[in-house]
């Protein structure tokens, strides 16, 4: 079985070497992750050739015999049907098809970007207490902000991982819809304002990578790249403490400086960053004095705020920043205020969210190894952005 | 970058001198759109076109004349939307190694929206659009379409969305959004000025005349076939346009509504696409697409529906497997609405809905590939005759394999999160696109120009145009695949990478081998013409490829009644069929014919939402309200338009029918 599957990554792959030559990322990768998805690309191509070749084998075939001017192949004007032949094309693509879902079904969900991985490396598989790596990632216009909560510090278009580290990206946007994508570590994801998404990879190889906006986000779109360097474990402690020494701090204040646009941004290293920054920007009131989204539907849950609620407004704190909205026939820029006391918000972002860590299961690549499929419908925890656990002792979040 | 202010006078609302572009390449074109237009209008006004085009086209209801205009707007859009894609190649093998090119991002990001936007709904839409119009009551055996008004009325309503958009060329700006202008970018904090307004202006006037004449094609293939004709004696490309208006009739109302809410959150401050205040723009992309992806199955399905025709014609073959063709399109049709997720898996849904939407993805492989297969049992046994049409539908045959392989591909989510929004997206779509609708509209143009025109198409020149687009498609995409699997991404305007650049040079030779192609087709019309009257050219049979369906038993052109009886069918291939039983052409025994009466009724709606349109565009508040005004005035006053129909007399269809005995017996 083993040796079959390295049979067939050697064919797809022998392939694809004049293109792997040419740095072809997404075909040689240097993560685990982005390598399984890349296998599962191959498998599906080859699978697929199963009927693709034929096909058009036989359309040449077929229209070099039986052109007019061949008058020894036979011609059949009325033959128009045969059961049999109607059941193999039919169940051709059919069984082809059941193959590739399978496949797929099981390849999705090894692969959710949600899910934490099960192994670093194809033979090394990740220990039960390892802790990834987590990393805050913000996309701003048109640069992208790294926050290290555990070290405490944070990057703008500059990402150094340790290798065969899992990572656990958070990701959220500032203004508009981007997409996070290394292309040797791992597939991309969604980052987007007011909600938090997420994405799980690893480096295997040390080395310098691309990394890319691949959704467009507006007009600084094209410079919107960073440099990934996976280096060793020393490699990434020196960068932290490198990142410590140089100073800064990036807290509200400077976030919203950061946050106006601007282009071909070069890297920018902060020693010191506010630990509640990453839950303001994804609740969007990292500006002083505006209400939380965490705090906006907690009232609206309980009822709302009634008449009250619609007269609790302020001008919005920068009528003329980009995405301030102002409708030719509506109202003029305002923000809602917050309700909440000084205690209320140190109760709600004291603390940086406690992160559930799923227990892990590390059967190998079986079906049964999958998380059960919850509803479709059901909001799963890991997509509710707004959800703060209670602090200790307490009922309620505030 | 673009000066503007959302500062509005009353008179011209935020008109002003800042609408004026900047960019000498739009100087450039103004000029040569206004030699060239000038031009038209001295030729048309010289020779005293005027009148004739007035009442013998702008006005008429003749669903033959309305397809023809079609076609016409069809071709005019091309020719802008393929400028864009040139424009954009040469961007994108020009900005390395530092060089911003010659775009700045606020052109270029025009250019790829717009490309996208006019090549889908002003190229596509109006191209399959016409060829329904002019084939499908041919096909049917009627004289008309159910509504031909409306049908008159929809064809100007598209030409007025056309207009809306090609001003922006001129006069502000386009959207810088993406074709399908997701928020929040979309929104009016992320994109203050008009150009996203005439985004959705420009589709929303558009969108009535499709939605209009896919109810009035629905309606024309259900209630006015021949006698004898059932369902499951359709001719198969009547089943597949019937297929595609049903899924125009319930999707576009989706696109109408979705584009609907965006207008009212930039316009009046709703939040139903905005980041906070409860505003979820997931909801847009998701709205978009349950529209979006049925739009690409009402672009092929037509058009599978013309490979089948000319297959079978050209094979001298009856089509094999008819009923499993007509249920392989019916359960494309029913599964276009259950795969819409397919175009965002990376948005972060759980991996069971990924799953999902993956899997219903791959099963529209199967009844496609039923269909693929039976094409090629159509060629076994048969006669293949290379005609023009045969020939693209062979490429189409082997170029689309590679998109549907590619496409299942995209469909497997853990591999789309890895090419995703890359250029092996781009490089998949135009497989698909280009390979099935365009090779497919070049198939049908050269197999149904004879009948629309009465002469056949040029045969060099339709070689040459059919191996520079060939030729020209495999370098302009391939490069875009292998650009995809290095990782690179869409809508990029400057490149740091300079390995990339060599396949940014084929690419954009390949653009060129299609502007040769674009080039020789339009030669190759011209050449036809000049040469209509020459013998080898002229059809005056009526039936110049040996057809099978009913539109080959009337003449080339048709006359205007179409048919001087009713054809009764007897089964599939109406056509083929009376041929083999030899049934005589009746000469004798006419009736008078009940015609509709051409209107200017259309033009004027048209006109009029198109200023309404353009008002709202610029916030010129009085104007949108006159002209709305005007709209429903105009549409009261014709209900009391009594004059709406007359009759061709029998002694006028005596002599048309006797001048095609003549030219029958000429031609024999």
């Amino acid at each position: 079985m083993k040796r079959k599957d390295k049979i067939i990554r050697f064919a797809g792959l022998s392939l694809l070497i004049p293109l792997a030559a040419c740095k072809a990322e997404v075909l040689a990768p240097a993560g685990d992750v982005a390598a399984r998805q890349r296998d599962l690309l191959v498998m599906s191509t080859l699978l697929m050739l199963i009927i693709i070749v034929p096909v058009m084998a036989l359309t040449v075939w077929f229209a070099l015999k039986y052109r007019a001017k061949n008058r020894a192949a036979d011609y059949a004007p009325d033959w128009d049907h045969s059961t049999k032949l109607e059941f193999v094309i039919w169940a051709a693509p059919l069984l082809i098809i059941i193959s590739l879902g399978a496949l797929t079904w099981v390849g999705t969900h090894l692969l959710d970007p949600y899910r934490r991985l099960d192994r670093i490396s194809e033979d090394v598989p990740a220990a039960h207490d390892m802790q990834p790596l987590r990393v805050e990632v913000v996309a701003m216009d048109w640069k992208w902000l790294f926050i290290y909560p555990e070290q405490g510090i944070a990057t703008v278009n500059e990402l150094a991982v340790p290798v065969d580290r899992p990572v656990e990206f958070t990701l959220t946007s500032t203004s508009v819809m981007n997409a996070f994508y290394i292309p040797a570590m791992a597939g991309m994801i969604y980052a987007m304002p007011g909600m938090q998404t997420k994405l799980h990879g690893v480096f295997n190889n040390p080395g310098e990578y691309k990394g890319i906006a691949s959704h467009y986000s507006g007009h600084g779109f094209s410079g919107m790249h960073f440099k990934t360097f996976a280096t060793d474990e020393a490699g990434f402690d020196a960068f932290i403490e490198k990142t410590r020494a140089g100073g800064g701090t990036l807290d509200r204040a400077r976030y919203l400086q950061l946050e106006a646009p601007s282009e071909n941004v070069p890297p920018m290293q902060f020693a010191k960053v506010d630990p509640t920054l990453f839950q303001r920007v994804v609740n969007m009131c990292v500006a002083e004095g505006k209400m939380c989204m965490a705090e906006m539907m907690a009232i609206d849950r309980q009822g709302g705020a009634g008449l009250a609620g619609t007269m609790n407004t302020a001008p919005s704190h920068d009528a003329q920043a980009r995405g301030s909205r102002a409708p030719v026939l509506g109202w003029s820029p305002f923000q809602v205020a917050s309700y909440c006391t000084p205690e209320d918000s140190a109760l709600m972002f004291g603390r940086t969210a406690q992160v559930v860590q799923a227990p892990m299961d590390l059967t190998p690549l079986r079906g049964r190894a999958l998380t059960p499929p919850r509803s479709a419908l059901a909001p799963s925890h890991d997509n509710d952005v707004t959800q703060l656990d209670p602090a200790p002792g307490q009922a309620r979040n505030f | 970058m673009a000066t503007f202010s959302n500062e509005t006078t009353f008179l011209f609302g935020r008109l002003n001198w800042d609408a004026v572009p900047k960019e000498p390449i739009v100087w450039a074109t103004f000029v040569a759109v206004a030699i060239g237009g000038a031009a038209l209008l001295a030729v048309l006004t010289k020779y005293r076109l005027w009148g004739w085009l007035w009442r013998e086209w702008f006005t008429s209801v003749d669903h033959k004349k309305i397809g023809i205009m079609y076609v016409v707007l069809a071709l005019i859009m091309f020719v802008r939307g393929f400028a864009d894609a040139v424009m954009m190649r040469l961007q994108q093998v020009w900005a390395f190694g530092g060089s911003e090119g010659y775009l700045n991002s606020h052109h270029y990001d025009q250019i790829f929206t717009a490309h996208g936007v006019i090549m889908i709904f002003f190229v596509a839409m109006p191209f399959i659009t016409g060829l329904m119009n002019y084939v499908v009551p041919l096909q049917i055996g009627a004289r008309d379409v159910s509504f031909p008004f409306l049908n008159n009325f929809s064809f100007w309503m598209t030409v007025g969305g056309a207009i809306i958009t090609m001003v922006s060329l001129f006069v502000g700006e386009y959207a810088q959004t993406g074709w399908l202008a997701f928020p929040p970018l979309s929104g009016i904090g992320y994109s203050p000025w008009v150009g996203v307004d005439y985004y959705i202006w420009g589709l929303q006037v558009a969108g009535v005349g499709t939605t209009l004449s896919g109810i009035n094609l629905l309606v024309t293939i259900l209630k006015m076939r021949a006698p004898g004709m059932t369902m499951m004696r359709m001719p198969i490309f009547t089943w597949t346009s019937f297929c595609a208006n049903i899924l125009i009739v319930a999707s576009f109302p989706v696109l109408t509504m979705t584009l609907i809410l965006l207008t009212l959150d930039r316009y009046v401050g709703t939040n139903f696409f905005t980041n906070d205040l409860g505003g979820n723009p997931m909801m847009y992309i998701n709205l978009i697409w349950i529209w979006g992806h049925p739009e690409v199955y009402i672009l092929i399905l037509p058009l599978f529906g013309v490979f089948s025709e000319v297959t079978s014609t050209f094979s001298g073959k009856r089509l094999f497997g008819y009923s499993s063709m007509v249920y392989a399109t019916v359960c494309i049709t029913v599964l276009s609405y259950l795969v819409w997720l397919h175009h965002f898996f990376t948005m972060g849904s759980g991996a069971s809905v990924n799953s999902f939407f993956g899997i219903t993805t791959m099963i529209i492989s199967i009844p496609t590939g039923a269909k693929l297969f039976n094409w090629l049992f159509t060629m076994y046994r048969g006669r293949i005759r290379y005609e023009l049409p045969m020939m693209w539908t062979v490429a189409f045959m082997l170029t689309f394999v590679v998109g549907g392989m590619t496409g299942v591909l995209l469909a497997v989510p853990p591999a789309d999160f890895v090419l995703h929004n890359s250029l092996f997206l781009i490089a998949h779509f135009h497989n698909v696109i280009i390979g099935g609708v365009l090779f497919g509209l070049f198939a049908a143009i050269n197999f149904w120009w004879p009948k629309a025109f009465g002469f056949k198409l040029d045969v060099f020149w339709g070689k040459v145009s059919f191996w520079f687009w060939v030729v020209g498609f495999w370098v302009a995409f391939m490069p875009l695949y292998v650009l995809g699997l290095m990782g690179v991404t869409r809508r990029l305007r400057v490149f740091d990478d300079p390995d990339l650049r060599i396949w940014f040079a084929i690419a954009a030779f390949g653009a060129v081998l299609i502007a040769c192609g674009i080039a020789a087709m339009f030669v190759q019309f011209g050449v036809s013409i000049l040469r209509r009257n020459r013998a080898d050219y002229r059809d005056v049979t009526g039936d110049p490829w040996d057809g099978r369906t009913l539109e080959w038993a009337t003449s080339s052109p048709p006359p205007d009644y179409n048919f001087a009886f009713n054809p009764i069918s007897h089964g599939l291939d109406s056509w083929w069929e009376m041929k083999q039983a030899g049934v005589p052409r009746p000469t004798a025994g006419f009736m008078d014919i009940h015609m509709p009466r051409g209107t200017g009724t259309g033009v004027i709606l048209a006109a009029l939402s198109t200023v309404c349109g353009l008002a709202l565009v610029w916030y010129i508040w009085w104007l949108a309200a006159l002209s709305f005004l005007g709209i429903i005035a105009v549409s009261i006053a014709h209900t009391f338009n009594y004059n709406r129909d007359y009759y061709i007399l029998v002694s006028e269809v005596q002599a048309t029918e006797d001048a095609r005995t003549r030219q029958l017996a000429q031609g024999a």
